[in-house]
């Protein structure tokens, strides 16, 4: 029988959670979500080129963070059951149907004796109407359509940047300066180094990963 | 000869047919007819009522039409009651599909789901096969307008129009010649009628032989379905000069 773990001796959950960085936001004909490179465990960092996404179908990028072994459990269970409705029904999954299928399982799952722990940030294009989605989802279920979004300490500084400087029709060179405000911002006051961001862009071509430096050093406040 | 080979649906007999199948096409082929027509705005089904009588309650509840989803209505020929167990079943699979993924079950996986289920009674031994056939009419963002057809033996395909149950034959020859591709729902709604109206017996039609039920969209760009209610099927066969002579003297 499964019995409430003992947190006192280990950092707890959330606290480590909350240290990675998730972050998303929608642009006039993209959508753009970042991920930091950092694996943890406690106080060690095991891993500094760690891949915090999944590509669900042609256009629809799962980002996660949580308890470690229930992160990329969820996302493979998430990845494969999406990739079966592809293949039996040759079609893709809309972003929104996509989000809402994962927001099902997670409810399920935080009603099960061991629910999994996992926060998430779903990008996507919607093939039919061509228009861009971002959806946030937590461990607790919730689910939210919005136009900007992240997850852990990361929110306390991105959102407010975002906040000020985000717009619906933001073109893509608009959309990257942003996400170099919000980086700079993050470099600058979390207190550990999460070996940058992998950032991935969602358009109507599809996925794709885009080389983004952070190595130049930040003004500190 | 064919005796030791009819009694089970699960066994082909020496020339490679299941009987119990082809018995249940035949019993549709009895049933009153349903005809489907797509149009480029919309679709129209139209099906023969057979059960009429002056005792009979009107307006109670339709024969063979029936809604599915917010997305999808279909028509059916051969056994009602079969028909009510598959319309079940296809209308939880539909709302199942809605309460995962918070969206309308595309067309073609709803047919494909019932149709699944009516192979399995042509394979797995001891039941027979659901005696229906179904014209399926219905919207989904991906394909637009679609309309389907069913038999017992699970297959099924898509069509422009298409006709299913007694004198389909001649119904389908009807459509084939006076179908045009470029349509609206208002021609294809009188080209039903034209159909029904020399595949029935009668010529002159009545609101209480048939019935009528067409999906298309709103000015708002908003799906719609809707069965017709008889005042509406009256003036429709008055349009096209096919209603009953008595009606025809009072208008």
């Amino acid at each position: 029988m499964w019995e409430c773990p003992n947190y006192t001796s280990q950092l707890h959950p959330q606290l480590r959670t909350k240290m990675e960085v998730l972050l998303g936001f929608t642009g006039k004909d993209y959508t753009i979500v970042a991920a930091s490179k950092a694996a943890m465990r406690g106080a060690t960092i095991l891993k500094a080129a760690d891949d915090k996404t999944k590509q669900l179908n042609k256009h629809t990028l799962m980002a996660f963070s949580g308890e470690a072994g229930d992160t990329v459990q969820f996302a493979e269970y998430i990845q494969a059951n999406i990739q079966l409705y592809s293949m039996r029904n040759d079609t893709d999954l809309g972003p929104s149907a996509v989000a809402s299928f994962v927001r099902g399982e997670l409810a399920r799952s935080l009603r099960s004796r061991k629910p999994y722990t996992v926060n998430l940030l779903l990008g996507g294009m919607d093939p039919i109407t061509n228009e861009p989605h971002l959806y946030w989802l937590d461990y607790l279920a919730s689910l939210a359509p919005l136009p900007y979004a992240a997850h852990g300490y990361a929110q306390y500084y991105c959102l407010s940047i975002l906040d000020k400087h985000h717009h619906p029709d933001i073109d893509f060179e608009q959309g990257l300066k942003i996400l170099k405000m919000c980086t700079d911002e993050l470099k600058r006051r979390l207190p550990i180094d999460f070996k940058g961001m992998l950032v991935k862009v969602i358009d109507k071509d599809g996925i794709r990963e885009i080389d983004y430096d952070m190595s130049k050093e930040v003004l500190p406040a | 000869m064919s005796r030791r080979y009819d009694s089970r649906t699960t066994i082909f007999s020496p020339e490679g047919r299941l009987y119990q199948v082809e018995y249940a096409l035949e019993a549709i082929s009895h049933a009153g007819t349903a005809i489907g027509i797509l149009s480029t705005d919309g679709i129209v089904l139209a099906a023969e009522r057979k059960v009429t009588s002056k005792l009979l309650e009107q307006d109670t509840s339709a024969e063979k039409l029936y809604i599915l989803n917010d997305n999808m209505i279909c028509a059916v020929a051969g056994m009602t009651a079969d028909a009510n167990i598959l319309i079940n079943y296809a209308r939880q699979a539909a709302q199942r599909y809605l309460l995962t993924y918070n969206e309308d079950i595309p067309c073609e996986q709803l047919v494909r789901r019932l149709c699944d289920l009516k192979q399995g009674y042509t394979q797995h031994g001891g039941l027979r096969p659901f005696g229906v056939s179904f014209i399926y009419a219905g919207y989904d963002p991906q394909r637009q307008f679609q309309l389907y057809q069913s038999n017992p033996s699970g297959n099924y395909g898509g069509w422009k129009a298409t006709s299913v149950g007694a004198n389909n034959a001649s119904a389908q020859s009807l459509l084939k010649q006076d179908y045009k591709e470029e349509c609206d729902l208002k021609e294809a709604c009188g080209l039903a009628v034209k159909v029904l109206s020399k595949t029935m017996d009668s010529t002159k039609l009545t609101s209480e032989k048939i019935e009528f039920a067409t999906v298309g969209k709103t000015k708002d760009g908003k799906v719609y379905h809707h069965l017709w209610g008889a005042d509406e099927i009256t003036t429709l066969l008055q349009e096209h000069g096919l209603a009953k002579a008595e009606e025809e003297d009072t208008g």
